[in-house]
């Protein structure tokens, strides 16, 4: 765990728990929060492991950021308690908080270098010169930077000054690691190799991290669970795999990949009618009119039918193809690229014998 | 503004002598560029030049030794250090804690800082000594509160600008997160880079204080301006000479706060040009 830092586990040991055994456990109990009128959260309740790392995803004005707000400790909530290994710190200030916090714009302080910034922390628990620099370094070293240890922030990219943030968060040794958007800024191909970084050093050092995202697939690809937030309430929290396999709601579904609307018919026995068959209901039933909820993969295709083939579209060993059915409705269906039909052949879409998700029709 | 007015299209394939001719002109210095700058210098040399002829060189050198001049100098210096002691104590707490806690009420303290422009200081000074209490008015430090208000139009607006130069409330939460309390955010984070606003704020508060005449002559003190004018009875050259020092001391600070504002605007990336804007905006006032 350790082998690529063995410089960082002597002196001082900065950050670097090679037993891999630290990371608090966080416990956010019933939060709630309004701003006037608007209801930011609404009874939230989430668990975090020891070195796990949580995402919390949703449109924003989902109370996704209030809630990490909250555990740092930025704002109060109304009612609810947040506890940090079983100690409830609704009365700590941010200062004592000892969480490390990646800011969504760029946070460096403008006035320090960028060792010197990572160094800051260290620098308010009272640690020596010698060790501050020594610490500030492995951190600068750990992110890729070591080189940049004298340049100030504008002097260093987006992509740098974020690494630089990251370094200086870890360095107070944190209870618990906040993100909050820090990717968000910076451009495609920086995002993707820093969110392989945060997510790699974040294993390294088992920091229990809380990573606020309304990017699907930054939570997918970095989280051992992902908090799927609306309206101040998490819908659904699961592994990446799981919330998209099987989401939990209609909402969740239809944020999380890609989700075709069939229209169904409700039938009295509270199954549903939908492409010829009759199927079990997951979850909630609405009134009215109803959609039923499918993934491209989960539907078939099979030669001959009602259906035509508008449009086939190449991604590798699928092709996901869209069919016109009757009813002016647009499906789409992943099928292996040996297998996908011409456009404007006639096709007949079929979907598994399974329960599946019904919402109220737009 | 002649330049861009007269600057040419862009080249057309060609043209050549054109092309390099608007190229010089964006360069720098055209003929209307240099006529404006001529036309101005001797605008403000000729009363400089007319001033130091008027003064005679040995007036420079008798000034200091004139009854008097030492006093009022030192109860003017004296009244622009509690000034700008008093002024930064009230207005960066006031400016920050709006900044990170209250922006709405941003514009709302804008046009208050704004109202001591609009009120006449003879309004200001005949008030305050209706209401002052007995014992302010027997000091001549009464005229550092009224300073503070004269002053503080100038160091909200360069404070202001500072504020608005980062990220501030990201900037704190940073260093809260760190561990950094109020004392320590404010000393180490906010405070070095604010380090033009607040050096620009004391330039302008001092510049006023030196210059102020109106309150000062109606409360009867003789300060630094209203010794100028007492003395001009007795002697026109050496009253002329001593305004000349006091506007060329002035003109040092401003320089020396422009050329530390553009070092610490290369350090750090910013902040200079809003700050530099507010200081030469009120250069006019000092002399």
């Amino acid at each position: 765990m350790t082998a690529n830092t063995a410089k960082g586990s002597t002196a001082g040991g900065a950050a670097i728990r090679p037993d891999g055994s630290g990371g608090a456990h966080v416990s956010l109990r019933n939060l709630s929060r309004f701003f006037g009128p608007i209801r930011a959260l609404d009874g939230l309740n989430l668990e975090i492991e020891p070195g796990e790392l949580v995402a919390l995803l949703g449109p924003s004005g989902c109370g996704k950021t209030t809630a990490l707000r909250i555990l740092a400790g930025f704002e109060a909530a109304d009612t609810g308690s947040v506890l940090v290994d079983g100690r409830d710190l609704s009365p700590v200030p941010a200062a004592r908080r000892d969480m490390g916090m990646v800011f969504q714009s760029y946070s460096l302080f403008p006035n320090m270098s960028a060792l010197d910034n990572v160094a800051f922390g260290l620098r308010m628990r009272k640690k020596g010169a010698a060790q501050r620099r020594t610490q500030a370094t492995e951190l600068l070293e750990m992110v890729g930077l070591a080189d940049q240890a004298r340049q100030y922030p504008h002097q260093l990219s987006g992509g740098q000054q974020q690494r630089v943030a990251l370094a200086r968060a870890l360095a107070i040794e944190p209870s618990v690691l906040l993100l909050d958007e820090p990717l968000s800024a910076l451009d495609a191909k920086v995002r993707v190799q820093l969110r392989e970084q945060i997510r790699s050093l974040q294993q390294r050092l088992h920091t229990t991290t809380l990573f606020v995202t309304h990017d699907q697939e930054e939570a997918l690809s970095m989280a051992d669970r992902v908090g799927v937030m609306r309206n101040g309430r998490l819908e659904q929290v699961a592994a990446p795999s799981e919330l998209y396999a099987d989401p939990a709601t209609a909402f969740v579904a239809e944020f999380v990949g890609t989700m075709n609307r069939i229209p169904g018919e409700l039938e009295a026995d509270g199954r549903v009618r939908v492409l010829g068959a009759v199927l079990p209901v997951k979850g909630d039933r609405p009134d009215g009119p109803a959609d039923v909820l499918v993934r491209p993969e989960n539907l078939r295709l099979a030669a001959g039918g009602s259906g035509i083939v508008t449009i086939a579209t190449f991604l590798g060993s699928l092709t996901r193809v869209s069919v016109l059915l009757s009813g002016d409705v647009t499906v789409q269906v992943d099928v292996p690229s040996a297998e996908a039909p011409a456009p404007g052949s006639a096709v007949a879409v079929s979907m598994a014998e399974a329960p599946v998700l019904v919402t109220a029709r737009r | 503004m002649a330049a861009i007015d007269q600057a040419p299209a862009p080249p057309a394939a060609g043209r050549p002598s054109r092309a390099r001719r608007a190229a010089g002109q964006r360069d720098g210095f055209t003929p209307w560029r240099w006529l404006i700058l001529i036309v101005a210098g001797v605008y403000f040399l000729i009363p400089l030049y007319a001033a130091v002829r008027f003064a005679g060189w040995g007036s420079f050198r008798s000034v200091i030794h004139q009854s008097g001049f030492a006093s009022s100098l030192g109860l003017s210096v004296r009244l622009a250090a509690i000034t700008t002691v008093i002024t930064l104590a009230l207005m960066l707490p006031t400016a920050v804690y709006v900044h990170l806690r209250l922006p709405r009420l941003r514009r709302l303290l804008e046009g208050i800082t704004i109202l001591p422009i609009v009120i006449p200081p003879v309004v200001l000074i005949v008030g305050l000594l209706q209401v002052a209490p007995g014992f302010l008015k027997s000091t001549p430090y009464l005229l550092a509160l009224a300073y503070v208000v004269l002053a503080m139009p100038f160091a909200y607006r360069s404070i202001d600008a500072g504020l608005r130069a980062f990220d501030l409330k990201t900037l704190v939460e940073a260093s809260n997160s760190l561990g950094a309390g109020w004392p320590s955010t404010l000393w180490r984070v906010v405070l070095p880079n604010l380090t033009t606003a607040v050096l620009s704020a004391t330039v302008l508060t001092v510049a006023l204080v030196l210059g102020e005449y109106t309150m000062a002559s109606l409360d009867l003190y003789q300060t630094f301006p209203v010794w100028i004018v007492v003395f001009d009875q007795t002697s026109g050259p050496i009253s002329v000479a001593a305004s000349l020092l006091a506007l060329f001391v002035t003109w040092l600070f401003l320089l020396a706060i422009t050329m530390l504002g553009g070092r610490q605007a290369r350090r750090t990336g910013g902040g200079e040009v809003a700050l530099f804007s507010v200081a030469r905006r009120d250069t006019g006032r000092t002399s």
